[in-house]
């Protein structure tokens, strides 16, 4: 990203802070790019002719002589087919060493889609994970977080969903994500050979936080190219947006904005929404799915980043330990799919709504039961039978190591309804027991 | 004119130098290499105004020349609005070309073209003041109002009228002459600016009518007035946006007004892609027909935000001068406030509670009043019915936009994550909920009259029976099945009954989703019949059986067509059951 012939170059810096630093500048745009000192920066305040600029790698031996050059445009990527397969850093260049990328230049973080011009997503996304199929079904156009503590498996969970999600391009957006989970996915994608339709832009903990602002924009830029130019299903994972927000949060706080609720920055709302907003189904078949992970404090949803995540996000997963099973599983009573009554049923099997409702149910029955039990209080015969019903349910429906179909996870719920409670303690519309409740 | 120059740039909120006069709210365009930018006039300090972009400002440099147009942020009225689907700025999406949405991309809310049906309803000699009804023309179903613009508040004569026929909306079609003997051409097309409110009606009295909605848990347990305020508070996955989709299918109102502000996008495609499906069961007609949507997902601009739940008033305000009654929801008016909150963030405004501006109560209350029931000049009447959505952080509802809410708006639906949790929807709580028109005389006479001579007085012993079942249930969970009196099984299960057959719903069942006040009626008369029974029981364990098979049998009423025989038949299968333990 050198300058070309012909640029202003700047040596005289105002002021500097952390994060951020100015220069007496003239003619210059907003949200314009810029080097300070072979830095990348982008302008972020203009007041008169003292432009700020905020420097994504961070100020440290920055000096007042710094050379400050201007690029005349906002942050951009090159995009193309020669996307696919490469691993690139915040800024979009290559970091697996092989060569930059000739393309189309897109500015990052454009327009949003009209409206009346999006579709309404209907396809099922089936991931094997019975947990997530049966009883939160994903639909193409969607945009869900994980919600997870920081010791859960989520890298593990989103990289399964991935791989078997039948998506023509997987794009991950990696913030602050660990260098040794940054080798698990790269590895993890190599050894499934797909490597072929993995993008990825990935800023490490080693590199600068406030670098991370540039990777959803980065991530969606390319999405939206292979999902409107391509009309390819493109599947874009975003972790971990927690990180993402806290370099929002330094950001304000350098430019002196009054944070709100959590030290949060007010526009907390509309910043995470520009991002999941972007996934959308188009109307010629192209869509971009978002699957995001948002790590959380001790299961804590009230805190800013996660309760203003659950208001734009079309739902969310939890994962929870299960220590009756000692696995990992997903949440049944707190995720929840707002766009599974688009496929459930109807691009599943018909009983599908019907099971997934009465397991929800049975498996609540048998948690009040739990609770029951802890307080010292007797168990009925039908409580009894629908905690055994709960643990077999977890080991085979709930657990994230479950790869089934979405008839076959139909099935084994059917026998556990079986297996543990009479027709009446089911109670399933009759055609649907006609058909699937085997006579003993 | 005033001009400007462009002289700083924070995100959305832009300084321009200016060489005259500017008011307070003024919209100004400013020229970023030939795309114009429509911005509001926030604050001014000296030859500085403070500006508010609705659009993005990538790329805006220093020195950008900046007209000012003399007007505030206003709508364009006139016929052909029904059915339409605009931004917060009031462009037609539909009209706007390409898939993403171009910045600087402005189109005509109406249609300069279409010829319209003209009836005249004055005559030369006449004396007209504003928001008077001057002729009509066919728009859809309505018959649309062509109104002296509400901003020619002196009297006038009609010197001039058009006789009946096709005219455009930009053809005059009457001449008015004031006091002065100054004249002035009329034609169906009218400004208004946004943030003020419309006075053209002869007084406002205090609601007294109730609106259905074909929610029982709001009809029956807690009316909302034709002309009334009500808000619903949730966290996420509450239900509110369902709650709402499903009152702007079923409530007893002429035009529904949805302004989807700062939401999910994939949730107005809902919208779009159903309501030209679904029927209004009352006329027949299409949703779609009867609706204006103003929709500003949450990644459009935020300054748009802020103007598309003001832009949706005044459209209502514009319908309701025609005499018709309006239903205007918005969701979410927390996005609302959160788009104030940017802005004064950004002027570096002394901050209220949570970084709020510290006016945000009055901002909340001045809108919210701008709902209500009138009596135009005319004497006919008309309503403004709102109703507001809030998402208050973490679903704590003691945080300021609740809180300054919860002082103007007369309803207040509360939605519980308890009853998300455990699927029972809609999840209005009973106990926290509260509706004030409850206790207005003219709206219990009117209940009283209309349903039935005691129909308030059964509405609050409803109420009574669920507390007291909420205070048996506590008191069970604490000691134990066993640990109280039996008689505290069958209050638990009493409010079971009310919960399960009024308040829960099913919005996904074509007849249980919306019901009819007569309905409504006559199924809370056999559930408090249930209630008022003394039944006997051997031991607590007898009652959860019992109750079930009752709730079982007037659930499947809740399914059956009304009055029908199957409906007949469950009814004489509850009787049965009834008498099966009932003490002589």
């Amino acid at each position: 990203m050198a300058g070309t012939a012909f640029q202003k170059i700047y040596t005289k810096l105002n002021q500097i802070t952390k994060a951020t630093c100015s220069v007496t500048a003239t003619g210059i745009g907003y949200e314009e790019l810029a080097t300070v000192s072979g830095r990348l920066a982008q302008v972020v305040k203009i007041i008169g002719d003292t432009v700020t600029l905020q420097i994504f790698s961070g100020t440290e031996n920055i000096g007042t002589d710094a050379e400050v050059i201007f690029f005349g445009r906002p942050p951009t990527l090159k995009v193309g087919e020669q996307l696919s397969g490469r691993f690139f850093n915040a800024y979009g260049d290559p970091i697996d060493g092989g060569p930059a990328i000739e393309g189309k230049e897109v500015e990052i973080g454009g327009p949003s889609v009209n409206p009346v011009r999006r579709m309404e997503p209907s396809e099922f996304i089936a991931t094997g994970i019975a947990g997530i199929d049966l009883n939160n079904p994903l639909v193409t156009g969607q945009k869900i977080p994980f919600f997870a503590d920081p010791d859960q498996p989520y890298n593990q969970v989103m990289a399964t969903v991935a791989l078997r999600a039948q998506s023509d391009k997987i794009i991950l957006g990696g913030m602050g994500l660990s260098n040794d989970d940054y080798l698990f996915y790269k590895s993890t994608f190599e050894n499934a050979g797909v490597i072929d339709k993995i993008i990825s832009f990935v800023n490490t903990t080693d590199d600068p936080p406030v670098e991370r602002l540039l990777v959803p924009d980065m991530a969606l830029a390319a999405a939206e190219y292979f999902a409107l130019e391509k009309n390819e299903k493109v599947l874009v994972l975003l972790t971990d947006l927690t990180l993402y927000c806290d370099a929002l949060s330094i950001v304000s706080n350098r430019m002196d904005q009054i944070p709100s609720k959590d030290s949060m920055p007010g526009s907390l709302y509309s910043d995470l929404a520009k991002i999941y907003e972007k996934a959308v189904q188009f109307p010629d078949g192209g869509s971009i799915t978002i699957i995001a992970v948002t790590t959380i404090s001790g299961g804590d949803i009230t805190h800013a980043i996660p309760d203003n995540t659950g208001y734009i996000t079309e739902g969310q997963l939890f994962l929870r330990k299960d220590t009756d099973i000692g696995k990992v599983i997903i949440d049944p009573a707190r995720s929840l799919s707002r766009l599974k009554t688009k496929v459930m049923g109807i691009k599943t099997r018909a009983d599908h709504p019907k099971v997934m409702e009465t397991s929800v149910r049975l498996n609540a029955d048998a948690l009040k039961a739990k609770t029951k039990m802890e307080n010292g209080f007797d168990l009925t015969d039908y409580e009894e039978r629908a905690m055994k019903f709960s643990h077999d349910y977890a080991n085979q429906i709930l657990a994230i190591d479950v790869n089934i179909g979405p008839e076959e996870m139909l099935d084994v719920t059917w026998g556990l309804f079986q297996k543990y409670f009479t027709r009446e303690e089911v109670a399933i519309k009759e055609e649907f027991m006609k058909l699937y409740w085997k006579k003993a | 004119m005033t001009k400007g120059i462009v002289k700083g740039i924070i995100a959305n909120l832009v300084f321009v130098e200016v060489d005259g006069p500017v008011a307070q709210n003024e919209i100004c365009y400013i020229n970023l290499e030939g795309t114009k930018l429509m911005a509001e006039v926030i604050k001014v300090m000296g030859n500085v105004a403070y500006t508010q972009v609705f659009e993005s400002t990538r790329g805006l440099k220093p020195g950008a020349p900046v007209e000012f147009t003399k007007h505030m942020l206003q709508v364009k009225l006139g016929p052909g609005m029904l059915s339409k689907n605009y931004d917060g700025l009031q462009d037609d999406l539909n009209k706007m070309e390409g898939m993403f949405l171009t910045r600087g991309e402005y189109t005509d809310p109406l249609d300069e073209t279409a010829l319209w049906d003209f009836t005249p309803l004055v005559k030369v000699g006449d004396e007209v003041g504003a928001g008077d009804w001057l002729g009509e023309v066919p728009e859809n179903w309505l018959k649309h109002k062509i109104m002296l613009p509400f901003v020619m508040e002196d009297k006038y004569k009609i010197t001039w009228i058009a006789d009946a026929g096709k005219y455009r909306i930009i053809d005059t079609i009457a001449k008015v002459e004031n006091s002065e003997g100054q004249s002035q051409d009329i034609t169906m097309v009218q400004y208004w600016p946004v943030k003020l409110a419309v006075h053209c009606y002869k007084h406002k009295p205090r609601p007294f009518k109730m609106m259905e909605t074909g929610m029982r848990c709001i009809d029956t347990l807690n009316p909302i007035a034709e002309g009334g305020t009500g808000f619903t508070p949730g966290p996420f996955g509450a239900g509110k946006t369902v709650l709402q989709h499903l009152i702007s299918q079923h409530a007893e109102a002429d035009l529904i007004i949805v302004a989807a502000c700062g939401e999910r996008a994939n949730e107005v495609v809902e919208l779009f892609v159903d309501f030209p499906k679904l029927e209004d069961p009352r006329t027949g007609r299409k949703l779609i027909e009867r609706t204006i949507i103003i929709c500003n997902t949450s990644n459009m601009p935020v300054a748009a935000r802020e103007a598309s739940v003001y832009t949706a008033m005044s459209i209502a305000e514009y319908y309701r001068s025609m005499g018709l009654r309006i239903l205007l929801l918005a969701d979410s008016t927390s996005r609302w406030a959160q788009a104030l909150r940017e802005m004064s963030n950004r002027m570096e405004e002394l901050p209220g509670p949570d970084a709020y501006p510290m006016d945000l109560p009055a901002i909340i209350s001045n809108f919210y009043s701008r709902a209500g029931y009138v009596n135009l000049n005319n004497d006919v009447p008309g309503s403004i019915t709102f109703l507001g959505a809030v998402s208050p952080p973490g679903g704590n509802l003691k945080e300021p936009v609740t809180e300054a809410t919860k002082k103007v708006a007369r309803c207040f639906y509360s939605l519980s994550q308890e009853r998300a949790d455990s699927k029972r929807y809609p999840a209005v709580d009973p106990i926290d909920s509260y509706s004030k028109y409850l206790d207005y005389e003219e709206v219990q006479d009117y209940l009283n009259k209309h349903i039935h001579p005691h129909w308030v007085q059964d509405v609050l012993l409803t109420k009574n029976y669920l507390l007291r079942g909420k205070e048996a249930s506590d008191q069970i969970n604490i000691l134990g099945d066993d640990g109280v009196p039996l008689e505290y099984h069958d209050r638990m299960w009493k409010s079971e009954v009310i919960d399960r057959i009024i308040l829960m719903q099913d919005g996904f069942d074509k007849i249980d989703k919306a019901t009819p006040m007569k309905r409504q009626a006559y199924m809370l008369e056999m559930v408090l019949s249930v209630c008022k029974t003394g039944f006997g029981f051997e031991s607590y364990e007898d009652v959860q059986p019992f109750y079930s098979r009752m709730i079982n049998t007037l659930k499947q009423m809740n399914y059956t067509e009304f009055l029908s025989e199957g409906f007949k038949e469950y009814e004489s299968q509850l009787n049965s059951i009834v008498e099966e333990r009932k003490v002589k």
